[in-house]
């Protein structure tokens, strides 16, 4: 599967992986949702490490939509929260 | 259920969804694919311009960096100076000062650090969109050429959600660019308005520079001001040694000079044979 890192570009992603980074992700989402901004950084660190680690790069010239998208690394929870709110964090 | 998907999978939906719904604004799937290809070139362009951006902002910084530097060197030449006249007030007023610009130099290269970490995040993202949008071309042609219209509608909405999700990338790459730049210039502004001020830059380079002021107003009565305390301190030393030693030899006294003395050898031997 591809995974976008904001900022960063698109990653090729065994599917295998997908419980692990769901491990972290829940990690993330939980940290957002108690607003806890001390847990926020290394869970959000956590995941974008172990992306990169298993991750290849996807070619420049391919277009395709990504199956799993992930915040820039110095993303603040308040980045996040617009992110998941859909309040035009993303132009156009 | 939204709330147990995860962050991941979430901001992948919000992104799609933009992306349908720019879709369905659509009359001819043909069409987007044009409008699409415009606005992406639109885009590159934009990425091309915050790229050109913080880079001006970059050198900006790195300019007022180097003129605090030589302001900073410039408060230690005087502290010294002012020392070494024995005018410790001055020193420590040029060190105080020297610290404040030390302050605003450890801010500015924070900042620098950072504008530099955006022009490099900024110019991968500006390649990335280049290459897509060179690909997005082909892509287009290749479709309008091949499929009728219904034919092409898979292969369009499939080209147009990857793209679109990459413009979305870039776009906001560039927001978080362009807002850093603004929070830079208006900081970089502060700073040439405090050096305008006279506060920083100005203590060393403009006619407020007080402490280089009285360094030089010093300059005449300098030299005898000197040659008073070397006397003083002579006599003081040369005193208590004669107490003790009927005669003194010459070489002894020249060792027992101050250092400040050592420097000035053309004084030393009226300043020591007269007294």
């Amino acid at each position: 599967m591809i995974v976008r890192i904001l900022g960063e570009g698109q990653l090729l992603i065994d599917d295998s992986a997908a419980d692990e980074l769901n491990e972290l992700d829940s990690a993330l989402e939980a940290a957002v949702e108690r607003n806890d901004e001390v847990g926020f950084a290394p869970a959000l660190d956590a995941l974008l490490t172990r992306v990169r680690a298993i991750g290849s790069p996807v070619a420049a010239d391919v277009i395709e939509p990504s199956a799993l998208i992930l915040p820039q690394r110095d993303a603040t929870m308040a980045e996040v929260r617009k992110l998941l709110s859909d309040e035009g964090l993303i132009p156009g | 259920m939204v709330a147990l998907m995860g962050v991941m999978k979430r901001v992948s939906l919000i992104f799609k969804s933009k992306a349908n719904r720019a879709l369905d604004r659509m009359e001819d799937p043909r069409e987007t694919l044009d409008y699409s290809y415009q606005t992406q070139l639109e885009l590159l362009q934009k990425v091309r311009r915050g790229v050109a951006d913080v880079a001006t902002s970059r050198k900006r910084v790195e300019l007022q960096i180097n003129q605090l530097q030589q302001s900073s060197d410039k408060l230690d030449r005087q502290a010294r100076d002012a020392l070494s006249a024995g005018r410790e007030d001055l020193a420590r007023d040029a060190l105080t000062r020297k610290a404040g610009v030390q302050t605003q130099m450890s801010d500015l290269n924070t900042q620098y650090t950072s504008l530099q970490g955006e022009e490099e995040k900024l110019t991968g993202a500006s390649q990335r969109l280049q290459a897509k949008v060179d690909a997005f071309r082909t892509k287009k042609e290749t479709i309008k050429a091949t499929y009728t219209a219904a034919e092409a509608q898979t292969r369009i909405n499939e080209a147009f959600t990857g793209i679109s999700e990459e413009m979305g990338d870039v776009g906001m790459a560039i927001q978080r660019a362009e807002d850093k730049t603004e929070q830079m210039k208006a900081r970089a502004g502060a700073i040439d308005e405090l050096m305008a001020s006279g506060a920083l830059d100005d203590v060393v380079s403009g006619p407020r520079d007080d402490i280089q002021a009285e360094l030089d107003r010093m300059g005449a009565g300098h030299d005898v001001d000197a040659e008073l305390a070397r006397m003083k301190t002579e006599l003081e030393q040369g005193s208590a040694p004669r107490q003790l030693e009927s005669t003194p030899e010459p070489a002894q006294g020249a060792a027992d000079l101050p250092s400040a003395q050592v420097a000035q050898p053309a004084d030393q031997p009226s300043a020591g044979d007269g007294q």
